[in-house]
């Protein structure tokens, strides 16, 4: 299993839901390291894509290699063990178990995953929370258990669906840096987001998504450039 | 003198236990009896909800089919017996499994190809299966029962102060304690039960974090019916082993889960208790309406809180 070079490509993607074809053929390779988002509309198909990369839709064809592996014919739960940590839009934090209970469920996927104390020097109120049920917290704090959890696993691929949505200045910011330092460690980040302003300094490169197609790929040093056209695809 | 003043005490206390044992009117010796009745009923109550939440809590589906899977272990049980001269002991640990293995095969083979149909599809499958056990029962071995004995290490019993306590029941009592709460105490407090209690909220997201949970789906559906084959065991001994003896009992069971909340592991186990103790309460001081007080329970409780004493509201 390498640990440089390609990390995710995706050929020819095309995902259903039932009767609905949402992926229209999409096509992204992500490097070791990098930190890249998928831009768009609601609806355009962002969520789909980490969806489909997990297995989580009806259907998917095409070819899906993460970390060396292909994985289009693979059942759901293995894909996570390839090293591929999943943070879904909803969260997903179960009220049935407590915080702490919460951070250790998902099972380690890789040997180095952050240890519980690196964890908690990172995110300092979900120690003060460690034992208050997982739905209890605030949006943002269950947002950071959100992404906490999947880092103690040791998962090496991030897909983060829409990590910043409706939370306050100060958190977002907060979670910029998270991401920043997982880049540095050489992480590779896959990110969902509608908030333009919070990925555009952080990520190496857009695509951006319509229709279920991938319609424009933006480097970071294009950005500037290219604002006018990335502004008629988001209608910011 | 001295065996005088011993005789004058022995008659003191033993007047002393006759008016205590019909204090305030109530017969004591007929009352405690009656208890311990409803501890035993209770227990198989316990057993068999306890099955019915588990599998409702992971898969969604009401299976009906736990009444004849109890009745399937008391018949496993007689025929390991009869035909294959098992012991009850062996029978007790060996007959569950079977139980367990062939619910695997129900789930795997059955129960998955309409999992994602309508619940109306598993309650009826579950309902044909319960069935065709009792009929195929019916028809080969007849409806008027066949006795199965008491283990020889738990005949007799053990005299109490206002009761006499046969030892198989008391071992009924108990065993079904131990696990029921074993069972409780893995589902709620060890990281096999964190995965099983997240699985029930959002199985998606935990095949996202690399659980397989089929697998696990179809060994928890196993595992809850394996309880039923366990309760069956035990119930051969006390009740006479029969095809109907698990329609008879389900339905209570049913009424049971209900008042305790659907998916309640803790919930299921103490309503189970309590009914069974509320129905023994019930046939020592009003015993016509013995059979019913359970259903009236159920009544009242989904006018006044209808998730269940022990469920949360959804």
């Amino acid at each position: 299993m390498s640990t440089t070079g390609e990390k995710i490509r995706i050929n020819d993607l095309h995902a259903y839901y039932g009767e609905s074809h949402i992926l229209h053929g999409i096509d992204m390779t992500i490097m070791q390291g990098e930190l890249v988002t998928l831009l768009g509309r609601n609806g355009a198909g962002r969520s789909t894509t980490l969806k489909a990369i997990m297995n989580m839709v009806g259907r998917r064809t095409g070819m899906i290699n993460v970390n060396g592996n292909e994985t289009i014919g693979m059942a759901a739960h293995k894909i996570a063990h390839l090293g591929v940590g999943y943070c879904p839009e909803e969260r997903g934090i179960f009220s049935s178990l407590n915080v702490e209970e919460n951070l250790m469920l998902p099972p380690n996927v890789r040997s180095d995953g952050m240890s519980i104390e690196e964890i908690y020097d990172i995110f300092p109120n979900l120690a003060e929370r460690r034992y208050s049920q997982g739905t209890r917290l605030s949006g943002g704090e269950q947002q950071m258990l959100a992404m906490a959890r999947i880092l103690r696993t040791g998962a090496n691929i991030l897909l983060l669906d829409e990590i910043t949505e409706g939370l306050a200045p100060v958190i977002v910011q907060k979670l910029a840096e998270v991401l920043l330092m997982l880049k540095e460690r050489g992480l590779t980040i896959l990110l969902v987001e509608q908030n333009f302003r919070f990925a555009a300094p952080i990520a190496d490169r857009h695509y951006v998504m319509e229709h279920g197609h991938i319609v424009e790929e933006v480097q970071q040093h294009e950005l500037s450039e290219k604002t006018e056209l990335l502004n008629t695809y988001l209608g910011v | 003198m001295g065996s005088v003043k011993a005789s004058i005490a022995y008659i003191v206390l033993a007047s002393l236990g006759d008016v205590m044992a019909t204090i305030f009117g109530i017969n004591l010796f007929a009352l405690s009896g009656q208890l311990l009745v409803g501890l035993i009923n209770g227990s198989f109550y316990a057993l068999l909800s306890l099955g019915l939440a588990i599998i409702f809590g992971l898969l969604k589906i009401i299976n009906f089919a736990q009444g004849a899977m109890y009745m399937l272990g008391a018949f496993f049980a007689w025929m390991a017996l009869n035909y294959l001269g098992i012991n009850y002991w062996w029978a007790l640990i060996l007959v569950p499994l079977a139980i367990g293995l062939l619910a695997i095969l129900m789930e795997r083979f059955l129960v998955r190809p309409i999992a994602n149909e309508d619940h109306l599809y598993s309650l009826l499958l579950t309902f044909g299966i319960a069935l065709v056990l009792q009929g195929v029962f019916t028809h080969v071995y007849g409806s008027s029962g066949l006795p199965y004995q008491i283990p020889a290490e738990l005949k007799g019993g053990t005299r109490l102060p206002f009761m006499y306590l046969p030892n198989y029941r008391a071992w009924i009592i108990v065993s079904s304690l131990v696990v029921c709460f074993s069972t409780w105490w893995v589902i709620e407090k060890t990281k096999l039960g964190a995965y099983l209690r997240a699985g029930t909220e959002n199985p998606q997201l935990m095949q996202g974090f690399g659980i397989n949970v089929p697998l696990m789906t179809t060994l928890t559906f196993g595992f809850g019916v394996a309880l039923a084959g366990f309760a069956g065991v035990l119930a051969a001994p006390v009740y006479s082993v029969s095809p109907d003896m698990g329609s008879n009992i389900l339905i209570v069971v049913f009424a049971i889960v209900v008042i305790g909340g659907m998916g309640s592991i803790g919930g299921a186990i103490l309503t189970g208790l309590m009914m069974g103790v509320v129905e023994g309460l019930t046939k020592f001081l009003y015993p016509e309406a013995s059979t019913t007080v359970i259903f009236l329970f159920m009544v009242i409780v989904l006018l006044v809180k209808p998730a269940g004493l022990f469920g949360k509201e959804a």
